[in-house]
């Protein structure tokens, strides 16, 4: 034991990449499954300890191959980054129980085990985009976890996957594209990739030429905007996961975006905050805008829309705006509110989707009409919706009112009253959305497709439960969510001044 | 004249950004699926000239150290660059593949009849 302690950061990619080689091999989907089981409950283990050496003893560097950095790459993980490892780990952790009716029931049979190897390859991606400290070594585990997502996506049975998943295909490889442009015109100024190195030479950079680091600030921004679906770049979001199979789209919705968020946050605070602040470009004031229009805009088209998966599909839109809020507000409750805000909504949007995945299982739908009286038939599941729901809109006594309070209070600090008043007229859009949804489910007879459903069994009741009921819990004991998140903006913004 | 040198002077660099928005410009402009691809592809090795050409050293040799040379060119973005091109190809391939799959469920590889179909459902 004490001789893996020193390598936890490498193992966070190396035990899913091997697993993903391993269950390419197997043929039965449950092995496959059982394999992915035993690693996802692996990474929330070395993810929990890694966080904890992190509190004790501060940030620590590893490594790779024993190559000192700058020149090596080094996997640094400090407070930032070992929260969000365990949110990724964790939620998959948890949903992966889900998974083995569910891909049983929505992907071919000998497709199974190439699932779970995509599913497995994805997940490495993003914990090495979160682990590592090398600014190539990102573009290198993004598109590990890009590729692998657009094969999940395609393993979706509508042929209308498919065509998501080519979208998606262009728009992230532009987004990945613009990356490494980004990064290359960085590595031109500063002859360097480590993200540390980088931040301590821009410095001096800027001051010689700062063309070309507004250049990369811009194309960064814009890279990886596409990834985390930033409106307007969002057009590849709704489809991939309205087409995904479920399990599929609830990982990716938990995870993926936050990801990407993580590597915005990275660029903005860790890399450029110390060279230029945001008064050269209006990098923080573009966003603001656009923030604020996806959770307008966003949740409109979630109001309109018939299709309960696409739905919440907008929602998420929505919900990153709050985060790209946070971000854009740029001060120590603002930021606090953005980091929790992608740690609450990753689990309460984990939930929702994982009970479409039930309700498609049983059902085999997700248009509003068919889910009329659902709640009476399935009612551990549809009550499950109606929590997961409420933290969407950020009531009292849940997740995501907690996160919309220090989003508000950051508003305020800046003196942006006005932004207050639009964060809680959002939520009010979100009322809607999710209340049509809970309307057509719990206060309409039960008809049609909704008749013969039931609860699902119980290896897929309970992560579902065990999500909404973390919603709940995640509003009440903040220590856990907003305590390390507050440390974490503290940490983010001290890199600034 | 002025104008005229500083085109000379970053004639690499004209030729790497045109690569990169006439590919973008593919991407976006074309409806068929394969000419998209194209164009990513183009945009794409833009990339790899933008890594590529700052790295080479006028006069620099292999960095291999040896007491006759003094300057060595930078070895790595050469490095970089492999590793892009590897991600290159594998996303091209899949892209390809999906554009196989989408022509056997669709019958056609033009955008608008995708989409024009998909309406009809």
């Amino acid at each position: 034991m004490r001789a893996i302690m020193p390598h936890l950061p490498a193992l966070q990619v190396v035990v899913p990449l091997i697993g993903a080689l391993l269950s390419a091999l197997l043929r039965r989907g449950t092995t496959a499954w059982a394999l992915a089981l035993l690693v996802s409950w692996t990474m929330p283990l070395i993810a929990a300890s890694l966080l904890l050496q992190v509190l004790t003893s501060g940030p620590t560097s590893y490594h790779l191959g024993g190559w000192a950095p700058p020149w090596g790459i080094e996997y640094r993980v400090d407070l930032l980054n070992a929260f969000i490892l365990l949110l990724v780990s964790g939620v998959a952790a948890v949903m992966m129980p889900f998974a083995r009716r569910s891909v049983a029931a929505e992907v071919d049979q000998d497709k199974q085990s190439w699932f779970y190897s995509m599913y497995l390859l994805c997940l490495a991606g993003l914990l090495g985009i979160t682990v590592t400290g090398d600014a190539f070594n990102i573009f290198v585990f993004l598109e590990i976890s890009s590729l692998s997502t657009y094969v999940l996506i395609a393993l979706g049975r509508d042929r209308r996957a498919l065509v998501a998943a080519y979208q998606y295909l262009i728009m992230g490889t532009i987004g990945a594209t613009f990356y490494v442009i980004g990064i290359g015109l960085l590595y031109l100024v500063t002859g360097s990739l480590n993200i540390l190195d980088i931040a301590e030479r821009l410095g001096p950079a800027a001051a010689q030429s700062s063309r070309p680091i507004l250049a990369a600030l811009a194309f960064l921004t814009v890279g990886i905007s596409l990834k985390l679906a930033l409106f307007p770049l969002h057009v590849w979001l709704p489809n991939a996961y309205a087409y995904a199979p479920s399990f599929a789209t609830a990982f990716l919705a938990a995870t993926a975006t936050k990801v990407a968020i993580y590597v915005l946050l990275r660029l903005f605070f860790s890399v450029f905050g110390i060279a230029i602040s945001f008064e050269h470009l209006p990098v923080s004031e573009v966003m603001l805008a656009l923030s604020v229009a996806a959770m307008f805009i966003a949740s409109l088209l979630a109001i309109f829309e018939q299709n309960v998966k696409r739905m919440l599909a907008y929602s998420s839109l929505g919900q990153i705006g709050y985060i790209t809020l946070g971000i854009s507000l740029a001060n120590e409750a603002g930021l606090t509110g953005g980091i929790v805000h992608l740690f609450n909504h990753a689990v309460m949007k984990a939930a929702l989707f994982l009970v479409l995945g039930a309700i498609v299982f049983r059902i085999g739908s997700v248009k509003l009409a068919d889910l009329a009286g659902i709640g009476r038939r399935m009612p551990l599941t549809m009550a499950a919706f109606v929590i997961a729901g409420l933290a969407i809109i950020g009531a009292p006594g849940t997740a995501g009112f907690i996160s919309k309070w220090y989003l508000a209070v950051g508003a305020f600090q800046k003196g942006w009253w006005p932004l207050v008043f639009l964060i809680l007229a959002s939520s009010m859009l979100a009322v809607v959305y999710i209340g049509r949804v809970v309307e057509v489910a719990w206060f309409r007879e039960p008809s049609g497709l909704a008749e013969k459903a039931k609860d699902p069994p119980l290896s897929m009741l309970l992560p579902v439960l065990v999500l909404a009921i973390a919603t709940i819990y995640f509003g009440f004991d903040t220590q856990a969510s907003a305590g390390i998140a507050s440390q974490a903006a503290h940490a983010l913004l001290a890199g600034i001044k | 004249m002025e104008v005229l040198q500083r085109f000379a002077d970053h004639y690499n660099y004209v030729v790497t950004i045109f690569l990169m928005v006439a590919g973008l410009y593919i991407v976006i402009a074309r409806g068929n699926l394969i000419k998209k691809l194209v164009g990513l592809s183009l945009f794409q090795t833009s990339v790899y000239l933008l890594y590529i050409e700052p790295g080479k050293i006028i006069g620099g040799t292999a960095p291999i150290i040896d007491p006759a040379f003094k300057v060595y060119s930078n070895p790595l973005p050469h490095v970089l660059i492999l590793t892009a091109i590897v991600v290159g190809v594998a996303t091209l391939a899949l892209g390809l593949a999906l554009v196989v799959r989408i022509h056997e469920a669709y019958g056609t590889i033009e955008e608008d009849e995708i989409f024009s179909r998909e309406g009809e459902e």
